[in-house]
């Protein structure tokens, strides 16, 4: 996103904010109930606990990225 | 049928939900909401100083911005658990919507198009077609597309409402309210910009929430060739592969014959929604530059293009795998499922405590997404289409900022009171499709010929939209008065409401071009001066400067048709 007139936060890193805090829950609730799952199909796979970290790493990412920092001028446009 | 009868006496013990949410999950839910108002408050001071950016989003956006925000307006909860459903009902072949019925229309959106709506610089579809044709035809595509987008607000709002009152045991009221609420206030705050920042929030929480479902499922299945085993053992007829069966009416689920696929559904319905709705080429209008709306459409026609992972491989992992019947809404009752709700029931079926929450939310998102296109598209239209130029001519921007957020609120309430209209409609689906052809297919028609032809004057654009608007009304019209027509408009008495509909939409579009054509031929047109900027061979259209081959749309627009070929070979 352009950044001209003024200075926007990137949509970017509200996305990577968001999707950290939800694979933070899931990887937490996921571990808490690791050695006795919830009864859903496949509650042998572990799902939830590889979608927290898929998530925690998704999200770490995108808020690292795209973080807000001092503007410069000489700054390239970021997406 | 056993079977289903064990699954009623099993819910009935189950009281009247199917989930039950946990902690973790509605925390979940609790931080989206949130999440979403945030970026509305936020936003608010970005979007208050001039109508262009209330409206508009200051054209500022990233063509990667400009393009998942594009498919997002397009993925609202109809989208998602419509499209699930019916793949229940007609196999792989819902697919079609997807693949044949996107790609073309985006990539011609893209290359061909965008420039005339890029480079006239106006607000909507509606104000180009003032610009290339006068008055008449705007105010008929204006109030046309005002009335359609607040329907389709309302039905979506109502699918939405339906199956989080059978899933989760939610009052639908409550669903409906807080739901197009929290809509309301985000993009009255923030106008397109907030509309947009969450639509490509919501993209992604639709995927991440929603891909379990593929992934476990493919898991239990054993891959494609587990599932297409099971489906065949489960089902009589063809429900996996996509051109095979298409030779006839009687040998498809669906009833259609690949002529009503290709040049109804992938001709004009794909070409009439992808390139002359507003609700998504104004995401594309708000991109920072030419080049980045024309890459916005293509970007999107990808992500479009990997969707049936979390939409129709859903419906067909259903059909595989549930150990009961799913059966239409109009059946559904205590016990009994109705295809509506696929993807919950897949969901449930896989996430644990925290994920399902996830998967819950996606579908909120999905909704909201759908929801707050159509709101922000209507108010644009509305505010610049039938206020500024009916109503009041001589507002000051600020007047017409004003005006975009209360017709922001005006929108969400019209589209609630259409959520309780369509409470008596059948199947909500059919019904989309046939508003769809109504006003999409011929409007698809007189945009294109306004863009293309030079000698299309204003009188033919006029008559050709209405007429073809009227045609397609009294086709519908006539086949519910007399159900033996079918084998006029449809070809075959074989074909089902689903080919119906692509014919209906072809026919429509048929007779506002004929009309387009005679009318402009015996009227006035414009001179050369006139339509400077608007019509291809009066306009010059920048090329792409000096970039390099992979920033190129053209480039991309190559890349989607070949992954296009090789996933119809895969699956013919």
């Amino acid at each position: 996103m352009k950044h001209h007139h003024h200075q926007m936060l990137s949509v970017w890193f509200f996305i990577g904010v968001l999707l950290l805090i939800y694979g933070l829950i899931i990887l937490t609730v996921s571990l808490m109930e690791y050695s006795h799952p919830a009864p859903v199909v496949l509650a042998g796979y572990h799902l939830n606990v590889w979608a927290g970290v898929v998530l925690t790493l998704f999200g770490l990412f995108y808020t690292i990225r795209f973080r807000p920092r001092p503007k410069r001028r000489d700054q390239g446009e970021q997406r | 049928m056993n079977v289903a009868l064990g699954s009623a006496a099993l819910s009935f013990i189950n009281a009247n939900r199917l989930i039950s949410l946990s902690a973790p999950d509605i925390l979940i839910i609790a931080i989206y909401f949130v999440a979403v108002l945030g970026i509305g408050f936020y936003l608010k001071k970005f979007a208050g100083s001039s109508s262009e950016d209330f409206f508009m989003a200051g054209r500022d956006m990233s063509a990667w911005v400009a393009g998942l925000s594009f498919l997002s307006a397009n993925l609202g909860a109809l989208e998602l658990m419509g499209w699930a459903a019916a793949t229940y009902q007609y196999g792989i072949l819902a697919t079609h919507f997807y693949w044949i019925a996107a790609f073309p229309a985006m990539v011609f959106l893209g290359l061909v198009m965008m420039p005339f709506y890029y480079i006239s610089n106006t607000h909507s579809v509606p104000g180009y077609l003032q610009l290339r044709y006068g008055e008449a035809t705007r105010a008929l595509s204006g109030i046309s597309f005002a009335f359609m987008t607040v329907l389709m607000s309302g039905i979506n709002m109502y699918a939405m409402a339906l199956v989080m009152k059978v899933v989760l045991g939610w009052n639908i009221h409550f669903s409906i309210w807080v739901s197009s609420l929290t809509v309301a206030v985000y993009v009255t705050l923030g106008g397109l910009y907030s509309a947009i920042f969450n639509e490509v929030l919501q993209f992604f929480l639709i995927w991440l929430g929603a891909l379990i479902i593929p992934v476990a499922g493919m898991i239990e299945a054993g891959g494609w060739s587990g599932l297409t085993a099971r489906i065949n053992q489960r089902v009589q007829g063809d429900y996996v592969h996509l051109w095979s069966t298409l030779g006839h009416f009687k040998d498809n689920p669906m009833g259609v014959h690949w002529t009503g696929i290709v040049f109804g559904l992938g001709g004009v319905i794909a070409f009439g929604y992808w390139t002359t709705d507003f609700l998504v080429v104004q995401r594309a209008m708000a991109a920072k530059d030419l080049r980045s709306a024309k890459m916005a459409p293509i970007i999107a026609s990808y992500f479009k293009m990997i969707v049936p992972a979390i939409v129709i491989l859903p419906g067909l992992l259903a059909l595989g795998l549930l150990s009961f019947k799913l059966v239409p809404e109009s059946a559904a009752g205590p016990g009994l499922h109705s295809y509506n709700e696929v993807l919950p029931l897949m969901l449930a079926r896989y996430c644990g405590p925290g994920l399902l929450g996830l998967g819950v939310t996606a579908l909120i998102a999905g909704f909201m997404s759908g929801m707050a296109g159509n709101v922000s598209a209507f108010a644009t239209v509305w505010t610049y289409d039938i206020y500024r130029p009916y109503i009041n001519k001589r507002g000051t921007d600020k007047h017409f900022l004003l005006v975009g957020r209360w017709s922001t609120i005006l929108g969400v309430i019209a589209s609630i009171g259409t959520a309780y209209l369509v409470t008596h409609f059948k199947s909500i689906m059919d019904y989309m499709q046939a508003l769809v052809s109504f006003f999409i297919a011929p409007l698809f028609g007189t945009v294109i010929l306004g863009m293309l032809w030079k000698k299309a004057s204003p009188k033919g654009g006029f008559w050709g939209l209405l007429t073809g608007t009227l045609a397609s009304v009294g086709m519908y019209t006539a086949v519910v008065v007399h159900p033996q027509w079918l084998r006029y408009v449809a070809l075959s008495t074989d074909a089902k409401p689903m080919a119906e509909n692509l014919y209906r939409a072809l026919w429509s579009w048929i007779i506002c071009v004929l009309v387009t054509i005679v009318v402009s031929l015996f009227t006035r047109q414009k001179s050369a001066a006139e339509l400077k900027g608007l019509v291809y061979g009066y306009t010059e259209i920048p090329g792409d400067g000096d970039v390099p081959l992979y920033k190129r749309p053209l480039f991309w627009g190559v890349g989607v048709a070949i992954l296009f070929a090789v996933l119809q070979f895969l699956f013919w």
